[in-house]
């Protein structure tokens, strides 16, 4: 151990590539026919879009009535589902703004694939609270405020118009982040490709980007804004997103925990899926030098701090309903861990709590098999936790004579498996058609690649 | 060469050499050059002396005009133009605004420092820029660092500038030139082509928009709220033994608050022996005159004197302030109201007993007020 020198950066880019080689290796996948492996998986992915499109055309054409939503449980699934995908979505908004703050060289192989990640699952969200209102054609008319006959406006006090805030923000700067960061990687795509087609596209999208100095300058100091604007950003939508939850006055949910608990849930779900689609990605395109072992460990890391901040807070809000010694309250968490529900609660508490404590071990933070499955534990159960919290509350609320248990549909079932069919499709096309590893970053932290400033 | 220089080029291998190159040609006085690399090289800003970006002062007030905008915005709507109380909070509930204010703040924050920084800034985009499609610009966008000294310099000599990079240990040296070509292009707008593509584009857009507002919305299963399972007034239904959906009230009942009008038709009658039990107390002539402006004042004006805000889809109903109507008794206005005039239709359903004498009271206030009594002056 005392061999370690701490004075001395680590290298993110394994071996020192010579920089045209990073070209190559990054804009590949963009350049060759896709294989087989990689139709295989768009079959499949595209099958599940498909039984999510055949539930959503049903439950339009015969109404949202097809969904295991009843009176009280009025959210359902499409909330749960809503609160997992923009879960998931920060994570990506995590490495490539807050961790590009604290400087972590680190994040650079693996953040425009996680940007990518978060735009995708921002849309498959935003779906999610649209088919909700019921008519989602005239969603619109619902949610924005626009001058009209009735001379109405919409509520600007309410949570859930907030989200509606939130979330459309989110997605744009999201957005606009994700493509600043594309224009110099798709201006040296223009100007190594050889077909013509290819160039006119790099053309536009790159809008004649030409690499200057004094355009670089303007160019890092708006990235660093943009890192600043999203970094607050990120946090205020799912700290908002809980405000639907901790402004209603429903036993459970009336909590101030709920911000904090929310953003860390979804940054521990959003990293374990961005670490499972990570795993596939540098193992296909061959990418183990750039995406290396240390930024997987270093995910691993952060997937056990906010795994311990998720058992934190479900600790806390037990003890706080029973300290509060507020009858409905330590019902409802009495309820949710000895109730109807506990089965989903117990799933919940053990993957989140203790799964992840296997990443104290070195050797499992370094193993890739292991450290996969536990983060599809993770994914999955950070969805039942969702699930706990949205239907337990609703379910018991206060008053008895209302009390019903929430079964889903088949139709839930095939929206849910539409919403992951919808994401994975996007990512695939993605990584065939934009270099998922931003080229231009790369090559600012290769060893020798920036100047050692002998001259002075 | 006939073509006009646009510049003259250098390529380095290393990053210490292009900060140092960048170092001595600006040191040497040059203003007009850039400094192309594949990625942002650290310390050349200080190398080639350029000044600190004024680029987060845009950022700064586009951020503070979208905290301006969302918060006027929205205490505007909420506030002034339709007041509604929510949750007993005051019309500008400041804590409850926040959210969206900071997310506005965030968008327009963000949009703005983009636009302006890829528009205005950089003027992107720019496609027909002479360094493009040259060995040059393929060459920095890849694994070189690249010097260019645009001709437009004022120091700007070949000779001198070939010894300088030669000095400089450069790998490649060479001119770039503008393109005859697209000097000599100007966009023409009157293009056929872009003005039928144009045309096209509107035609598809207001298709759509026509379609998708008066056809698509009312079709199937978009129309499937209209047809509802419920029972409607003059529909019948099993569930009454009598077969109607609708009941009518139980024979010898009188509804509360519905006492049968004992002046049928008898308009006169009604004149001489009602009596307006109100007195023009303040809160009366308030009550007055909100149920006129509701009920009478689209056809009658808010002022009584027959300005119909109907547009002509109604008759004009007659001035209140005629000699006739003033000197009607408050009980021949009361059987109006009650009953109708012509094509003026009943008011007693809308209005309570109450509500129409008060009407009335308010009424008389407006006449007085185009025809005052001597004694008012
Ligand atoms: C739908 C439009 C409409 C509304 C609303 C309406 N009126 Fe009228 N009113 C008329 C018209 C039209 C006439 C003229 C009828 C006729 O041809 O005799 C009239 C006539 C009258 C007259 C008789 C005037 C005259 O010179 O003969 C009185 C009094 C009157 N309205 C009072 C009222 C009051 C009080 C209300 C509110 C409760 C009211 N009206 C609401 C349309 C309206």
């Amino acid at each position: 151990m005392s061999s370690i020198d701490y004075t001395q950066e680590l290298s993110v880019v394994e071996g020192r590539p010579p920089l045209r080689s990073i070209d190559d290796i990054i804009s590949k996948p963009l350049d060759t026919k896709p294989d087989k492996k990689f139709y295989i998986a768009l079959a499949i992915t595209l099958t599940m879009l498909t039984i999510g499109g055949l539930g959503l055309a049903a439950s339009f054409y015969w109404g949202t009535g097809l969904w295991g939503n009843n009176n009280p449980v009025g959210w359902g699934f499409p909330i749960v589902n809503f609160v997992f995908w923009i879960g998931i979505g920060h994570a990506g908004t995590l490495i490539s703004a807050i961790l590009f703050l604290f400087r972590q060289k680190w994040r650079t192989g693996i953040a425009r694939f996680a940007e990518g990640m978060t735009i995708f699952a921002v849309i498959t969200a935003m779906i999610f609270p649209i088919i909700h209102t019921g008519r989602p054609w005239l969603a619109a008319v619902y949610l924005l405020p626009y001058p009209n006959q009735h001379s109405l406006w919409v509520n600007f006090t309410s949570p859930l118009l907030w989200d509606v805030f939130a979330v459309s923000t989110y997605f744009t700067v999201s957005f606009v982040f994700w493509y600043i960061g594309l224009i110099p990687d798709l201006a040296t795509l223009r100007d190594r490709t050889t077909s013509k087609i290819k160039k006119i596209i790099y053309s536009i999208t790159s809008l004649g980007w030409r690499h200057s100095n004094r355009h670089w300058q303007n160019y890092e100091l708006t990235y660093l804004i943009l890192a600043g604007f999203a970094t607050p950003l990120v946090l205020s939508v799912h700290t908002i997103v809980s405000f639907d939850f901790a402004v209603a006055i429903l036993p459970g949910w009336h909590t101030t925990i709920f911000p904090p608990y929310f953003v860390a849930g979804a940054v521990f779900s959003g990293f374990a899926m961005v670490q499972n689609v990570l795993i596939f990605i540098r193992k296909i395109f061959n990418y183990e030098h750039i995406i290396t072992k240390d930024t997987l460990e270093k995910m691993n890391k952060v997937i056990l701090l906010t795994g311990m901040m998720v058992g934190y807070a479900y600790s806390m809000e037990f003890f706080i309903a029973w300290y509060s010694g507020v009858q409905p309250e330590v019902f409802a968490f009495m309820n949710r861990a000895f109730g109807d529900y506990a089965w989903a609660y117990w799933i919940m508490f053990t993957c989140n709590v203790f799964i992840p404590q296997l990443f104290w071990f070195k050797k499992i933070r370094r193993s890739i098999p292991i450290m996969f499955v536990i983060a599809v534990f993770v994914n999955v159960v950070m969805w039942f936790e969702r699930f706990v919290i949205t239907v337990t509350s609703l379910s018991r609320d206060y008053l008895p004579s209302s009390w019903a248990y929430f079964k889903p549909t088949l139709t839930d079932a095939s929206l849910l498996t539409g919403s992951f069919g919808l994401f994975f499709t996007l990512v695939l096309l993605f990584t065939k058609s934009l270099p998922v590893i931003s080229i231009a970053e790369v090559k600012a932290v290769v060893d020798g690649s920036q100047p050692t400033h002998e001259d002075h | 060469m006939s073509e006009k220089i646009y510049s003259y080029t250098a390529l380095f291998d290393t990053p210490n050499d292009i900060i140092h190159a960048a170092k001595v040609v600006s040191e040497k006085g040059y203003t007009k050059f850039d400094v192309n690399t594949p990625y942002p090289v650290h310390g050349m800003d200080g190398a080639m002396k350029l000044p600190t970006s004024k680029l987060g002062f845009v950022t700064l007030f586009a951020g503070l005009g979208g905290a301006a905008l969302a918060l006027l915005t929205m205490g505007w709507m909420m506030g002034i133009d339709y007041p509604i109380v929510i949750g007993g909070k005051p019309y500008f509930p400041l804590p409850a605004f926040i959210p969206i204010t900071f997310e506005i703040t965030v968008l327009l924050a963000t949009l703005v420092t983009v636009a302006s920084l890829l528009f205005f800034f950089f003027k992107l985009p720019n496609n027909k820029h002479p360094l493009h499609d040259t060995n040059y610009m393929k060459n920095v966008s890849s694994d070189k660092y690249g010097i260019s000294i645009e001709a437009k310099d004022p120091k700007f000599n070949i000779e001198e500038i070939k010894s300088l990079f030669e000095s400089l240990h450069a790998s490649v040296i060479e001119p770039v030139y503008y393109d005859e070509e697209e000097l000599n292009f100007k966009p023409k707008i009157a293009d056929p082509k872009f003005l039928g593509f144009l045309a096209a584009v509107a035609i598809f857009v207001s298709l759509s928009v026509y379609l998708h507002m008066n056809k698509v919305l009312y079709m199937v299963p978009f129309s499937w709220m209209d047809e509802q399972e419920k029972t409607i007034a003059q529909e019948s239904s099993d569930f009454f033994d009598n077969g109607s959906g609708m009941l009518t009230p139980v024979e010898g009942t009188v509804a509360r608050g519905f006492i049968p009008y004992a002046f049928k038709n008898k308009p006169e009658k009604a004149g001489k022996l009602l009596v307006n039990p109100l007195l023009p107390t303040k809160e009366n002539l308030e009550l007055g005159k909100n149920k006129f402006n509701i009920y009478c004042s689209p056809c009658h004006g808010y002022l009584a004197e027959g300005d119909s805000r109907l547009k002509g889809s109604f008759p004009n109903p007659p001035s209140l302030h005629s000699q006739k109507v003033r000197n009607w008794s408050d009980g021949r206005i009361y059987h109006v109201i009650v009953e109708g005039q012509n094509v003026m239709p009943s008011y007693s359903y809308q209005l309570s007993i109450e509500e129409r004498w008060a009407v009335i009271n308010y009424i008389r206030v407006l006449q007085r007020s185009l025809n005052a009594k001597e004694t008012d002056l």
